[in-house]
């Protein structure tokens, strides 16, 4: 049976960001921001939910984040994904994309066998397009980047068009293999209703937790127990479940390191304002004329 | 660590025996940081039949260049480019290795850092060589690794400074080509291609190529829509002045992302970097990422409804109004003048 894993990722919308959200250390405090589904990782897991409507399977979401990273673990559920996976540990905070394969990578190979790592080609909030590649290196797999349809499933092969500079290609790879999808690929399908129904109330542990947190009726154990018998428990991950080596991972595992931050200081303006008349426009023109700048 | 090697190294992107023009601007940047660092610039060809190639690298300052030369690597796939580049930089530890953020510099660079646990940082608007001192520890000429983060709001300098190897890609038009005054002495290490059967994991069935129709990077004049235009149709005005003008239109990232232009003519950090005589933003709020694609075009207009947007920072001219009223007044400005 044909097994997909789904790489997710929420990220936070970069379009609101300011300096009130950056911490000492130049990482950004994501708790601060709104966070959405990475929109590229809802099409790659699109194309795994196609796959199987085609061939049949199972489909896996994993991601790997803090608590309320779990939004997107529900939406994967109430999009079809069979089962969801929250990677989630103190220690895996501060991670850059190497550190972050790392840990995906040996939770891949905890969730067990499968013939597929799907991916959104990039996040929105690095544009890095790094994890995806980085990942199959550490599971020592082939890849297939920038797909943008998957044209043939056999036995042992699978044939994907991927976008190239200026063009296509057709790739043929064995199995197992690891695809990133650009955005264009397919259009992620509506989550149903019956699904959001079934799934609105699935929690992963950290949520578990912080209930607990806030009501000194509640005990772990029991709840944990609850949800599991309603199947409605996220299985989560952290590093005492992972054969993870601990250096390898969040900010201590990542080679690459913030140095300095800068907020963008813009320097008031000694533009010549113009007046958007005819004469303003007029006068324009024939400056940029006088110039030689147009013809 | 002992840091003793200063070598910088561009990986060389061809197609049918042409280098990439980003791979000559990363050389022309790579010479001024091997002189920095009083090391050798090397260029790292792996293809078929890329003796023409290595020739021209030479015209832009290279050392030495290293050679992989066999039909196996005629076209670029990940598995044998990725093997013999990572064996390669394991063996020889290079200081820097810099990649064109193209389709290919994505697909491999990432593949080898991971290989050679380096730090990688993609996009690079600007590289430096500078003493760092970092967490009361010096580093000695470590690479600043600087690109815009987070939606354009801060610029961050990424440092791998316990990494053997510093990586990083930059995107086409970012770095100035400029050829070598007094080229060096033609000097190439040919290595043997050794096929091992992982190579051979991915098949490439078919591959079409159409040639880019969109020049950007030499177009003189420049019209670029953003998002503030709202409609498709507004967006008609910005092709209608750029035609009329004899320029190349164009678009922000939320240009693109609207489905406005085709993503090949996107101006920014992840587009194109353009310096054109004359640049119009219209609708275009101006944030980093698109600056740091056109703030050094000769002129600069912004029209922008929001006398607020970053945009005028850096304009040479500003116009404040919706572009659905300015741009007819200024296409009917330009035709009168012209008659």
């Amino acid at each position: 049976m044909w097994h997909s894993i789904v790489l997710v990722k929420q990220v936070p919308d970069t379009a609101n960001i300011s300096g009130k959200v950056m911490k000492e250390d130049g990482t950004v405090n994501r708790a601060k921001l709104p966070a959405i589904f990475n929109h590229e990782d809802k099409v790659a897991l699109e194309l795994a939910l196609r796959l199987k409507d085609t061939y049949g399977g199972k489909v896996t979401a994993i991601t790997m984040g803090p608590q309320r990273a779990s939004d997107i673990l529900r939406e994967c559920l109430y999009m079809g994904a069979d089962q969801v996976f929250l990677i989630s540990d103190r220690k895996f905070a501060g991670a850059d994309t190497l550190a972050t394969s790392y840990v995906l990578s040996e939770a891949i190979k905890k969730i067990g066998e499968f013939h597929f790592v799907f991916a959104g080609r990039q996040a929105i909030d690095g544009d890095t397009a790094q994890v995806g590649p980085q990942t199959a290196e550490k599971l020592g797999i082939p890849q297939i980047t920038y797909a943008e349809e998957i044209l043939d499933l056999s036995d042992s092969k699978i044939t994907v068009k991927r976008k190239i500079d200026g063009g296509q290609e057709i790739l043929q790879s064995q199995i197992p293999v690891l695809i990133t999808v650009i955005k264009d690929a397919v259009t992620p399908r509506p989550f149903s209703a019956k699904r959001v129904m079934a799934y609105k109330g699935a929690k992963a542990l950290p949520d578990l937790e912080k209930m607990v947190e806030g009501n000194s009726l509640l005990y772990m154990d029991k709840l944990l127990e609850e949800y599991k018998e309603r199947n409605l428990f996220i299985p989560t991950l952290t590093t005492d479940d992972l054969d993870v080596e601990v250096e390898r991972c969040g900010l201590s595992g990542s080679p690459t390191k913030v140095h300095n931050v800068e907020s963008v200081v813009l320097a008031s303006g000694s533009h010549k304002k113009i007046e958007p008349n005819k004469d303003g426009l007029t006068q324009l023109i024939v400056e940029l004329m006088n110039d030689h700048i147009i013809g | 660590m002992e840091i003793t090697n200063k070598e910088v190294w561009v990986f060389i992107e061809q197609r049918s025996g042409v280098p990439a023009d980003v791979s000559l601007e990363l050389l022309s940047k790579g010479r001024k940081l091997a002189d920095t660092l009083q090391g050798e610039l090397k260029a790292l060809i792996l293809g078929h039949n890329v003796q023409s190639i290595a020739e021209k690298a030479f015209t832009y300052g290279v050392d030495e260049a290293i050679v992989i030369d066999a039909l196996a690597l005629e076209h670029y796939r990940t598995a044998p480019y990725s093997r013999l580049v990572s064996n390669l930089i394991l063996e020889r530890n290079p200081r820097i290795l810099l990649f064109g953020a193209t389709v290919i510099g994505r697909d491999l660079a990432p593949y080898v850092a991971s290989k050679t646990k380096s730090g990688l940082t993609a996009d690079c608007t600007d590289l430096k060589i500078e003493d760092v001192v970092y967490l009361k520890k010096s580093y000695p000429q470590l690479l600043l690794q600087i690109r815009p983060a987070f939606g354009g709001n801060i610029i961050a300098t990424i440092i791998t400074p316990d990494t053997v190897t510093q990586m990083a890609t930059v995107r086409e038009g970012v770095m100035e080509m400029h050829k070598a005054d007094s080229p060096k002495p033609f000097k190439v290490e040919s290595i043997p291609y050794e096929a091992d059967p992982i190579d051979e994991i991915v098949q490439i069935i078919e591959q079409h190529r159409e040639e880019n129709k969109v020049n950007l990077k030499s177009a003189p004049i420049i019209v670029a829509g953003g998002y503030g235009l709202s409609t498709k149709d507004n967006f008609k005005l910005v092709k209608e002045l750029a035609h009329l003008l004899g320029g190349e239109f164009a678009g922000s990232r939320a240009a693109v992302d609207a489905g406005f232009v085709t993503p090949e003519r996107q101006v920014g950090q992840t587009g194109v970097t353009v310096r054109p005589k004359l640049y119009i933003a219209i609708g275009i709020s101006g944030a980093i990422q698109h600056r740091a694609g056109m703030q050094e075009s000769q002129k600069i207009i912004a029209i922008n409804s929001d006398p607020d947007a970053p945009i005028f920072s850096i304009a040479h001219y500003g116009i404040v109004g919706d572009a659905s009223d300015v741009l007819p007044k200024l296409i009917e400005a330009y035709k009168n003048k012209l008659k």
